[in-house]
């Protein structure tokens, strides 16, 4: 009996602290929520406090058609740099991974060892020469040439997830077509495709939030007003002789909706994107 | 470039060409925009400005600038320069990280509404970092944060934590926990559900108390993961930029710079590309020699 008593104490107090640790975490979140729909004048008060409580969407409006830096256009610029900055390297990763999967050649273990080496790479390791290459392509403060670095940095870590997914895949039904005389690209388009269909789904997820949330990439290869990435035109929401909180929560709330959005819809391929790394 | 070498099944030697196009997009793209440009760093890195070679020259003074290493912060505090900062940035997150991640992995797997907890927990992980530094600034902040707010319940003077110069760092270090923690939560609580539940009953049956099988049983079998979380973190860290940059712009007085934004100073605001190189292939090097283990261990698995 003390037994047991002692096991529901225990559960007991593992909840409290659960729900706790879980308090801890929402605080700060809940702080920019409570902000973003709250006037000024009741932000300044402290956002935990009550005795008057006006929601308002007014900040949503000023973020949304803010004069210096509109959030509604950056978002449309975000998208247009995420989106095909998505596709392009899923597509040209998951073809090479393919062939370092099952195409045997000189030097191929090497050479996949070389392009997963990439992935520890910073960024930074790229930033000035990265600069200047695009300046010669006349590529600086265009989506495509960002949209071009976006793919290049994503394909070794897209080619290391997707190689490992092609090769647990069973190879007896590509070696069954390939003696009806299928070609590899059929094999691959029709056959091979088809089966990493959640492969491609978790990559692409993982892709997209990583372009979408990106700040230093832009922040070097962007720089008119009108082409900054929502992600650049957060920390431009700031008032100027005042730092105008509410507007800030918004902007930084709208820009958080859709990896939000594409998380809430994908939460299965994006976990397992990540687990990749532990889980074979 | 690839030697397509003869292929098993007696593939025609026109198909095997044709094998080619497969790497070619992605190759012609890293070599471009990712092998080159790391090449034109290092070698950015042992020139001077005025293009002439001088080996490490370059690495001596700039890792002993002030801004890089600075002793007398021994003395009298911040700044100490962001290599150091850096460096008390790994070994305060580090540990911490490894521990809460594994503690709430183990903790809301036996708690009802875990998952939902597991969702709060995570939303840091879908934050863009700038948005994360935003709410960063907003939590620490002197007149409308709600951390100096609680404190000050404590009797601790009210200010803007990320605006002084002794507490700063260690803000956005706390910060930086909140922000990264469910990445460890996430692969621990993967890791977990490996573990099979016949290595647990018997350890019940055995009367093993639960401290006893979470450090006798859960945290050897979870090794593995542990090392994937201790590299990718340590990576991560390295290269934190992001929340510093908008959360305290390395300020005040460089009392929170990091070696990532100071790569970034040297680079876009005083246009000294050797001095960039040099911190940049510096942080590389790290990178790589961090990534060791973890490599060895991922071609292991191949065999």
């Amino acid at each position: 009996m003390r037994m047991a008593g002692q096991k529901t104490s225990r559960t007991f107090m593992l909840h409290v602290v659960a729900w706790l640790l879980a308090l801890i975490w929402l605080v700060p979140f809940l702080g920019v929520f409570m902000a973003s729909i709250r006037p000024l004048s009741e932000i300044s008060r402290g956002w935990w406090k009550f005795a008057t409580f006006t929601p308002t969407l007014e900040n949503y409006v000023g973020a949304w058609n803010h004069p210096a830096a509109p959030i509604s256009r950056g978002m449309m610029n975000s998208l247009k740099v995420a989106i095909p900055g998505t596709i392009f390297p899923v597509l040209a990763a998951s073809v090479a991974a393919y062939g370092f999967a099952r195409f045997s050649f000189r030097g191929r273990d090497f050479l996949f060892i070389v392009i997963v080496a990439l992935m520890t790479l910073p960024q930074q390791m790229i930033a000035v020469p990265l600069f200047r290459i695009m300046n010669k392509l006349g590529a600086v403060d265009s989506y495509a040439g960002l949209m071009v670095v976006h793919s290049a940095w994503g394909i070794p870590w897209i080619l290391y997830f997707m190689r490992n997914y092609f090769s647990a895949l069973p190879i007896e039904v590509e070696e069954a077509a390939k003696v009806d005389g299928a070609s590899d690209w059929r094999i691959f388009l029709q056959i091979v495709m088809p089966m990493a269909l959640p492969a491609v789904a978790s990559s692409s997820v993982l892709q997209f939030m990583w372009v979408w949330s990106d700040f230093f990439l832009a922040l070097i290869l962007i720089y008119s007003p009108a082409k900054l990435l929502a992600t650049q035109r957060v920390p431009l929401l700031r008032g100027v002789y005042h730092v105008d909180w509410g507007i800030l929560a918004a902007g930084s709330i709208i820009v958080m909706t859709v990896p939000i959005i594409v998380f809430a819809l994908m939460q299965r391929y994006y976990i397992r994107g990540m687990v990749g790394w532990v889980s074979k | 470039m690839p030697v397509l070498g003869t292929c098993p099944g007696g593939d025609s030697v026109g198909q095997t060409r044709g094998r080619i196009f497969f790497f070619l997009p992605a190759l012609i793209l890293l070599a471009a925009f990712v092998v080159y440009p790391v090449i034109n760093t290092v070698w950015l890195s042992f020139q001077t400005p005025e293009g002439e070679f001088s080996f490490f020259k370059n690495y001596a003074e700039i890792l002993s600038e002030p801004e890089i290493v600075d002793l007398r912060g021994f003395k009298r505090g911040f700044p100490y320069g962001a290599l150091i900062h850096n460096i008390m940035w790994i070994v305060i997150h580090l540990p911490l990280t490894v521990m809460l991640g594994l503690i709430l992995a183990v903790i809301l797997r036996d708690v009802k509404g875990g998952a939902i907890i597991k969702s709060i927990i995570f939303l840091g992980m879908v934050t863009p970092m700038v948005v994360g530094g935003i709410i960063l600034r907003f939590l620490f902040d002197g007149s409308v944060g709600i951390l100096p707010s609680f404190l000050s319940l404590f009797g601790v003077a009210r200010r803007t934590l990320t605006a002084h110069p002794d507490t700063a760092l260690f803000a956005l270090i706390l910060g930086s926990l909140w922000l990264w923690t469910p990445f460890s939560m996430v692969l621990y609580s993967a890791g977990l559900e490996t573990i099979p539940d016949y290595v647990y009953e018997a350890a019940v049956i055995d009367g093993a108390s639960p401290l006893r099988i979470l450090f006798l049983i859960t945290v050897p079998l979870l090794r593995p993961v542990t090392g994937v979380v201790i590299t990718m973190t340590f990576l991560w860290v390295l290269k934190i930029f992001d929340i510093v940059y908008v959360a305290t712009m390395g300020g005040p007085g460089g009392a929170s710079n990091v070696l990532a934004l100071q790569m970034y100073m040297y680079a876009f605001r005083q246009f000294n590309a050797n001095a960039a190189a040099v911190v940049a292939t510096f942080l590389m090097i790290v990178a790589l020699v961090v990534s060791i283990p973890t490599f060895r261990a991922l071609r292991g698995d191949e065999s």
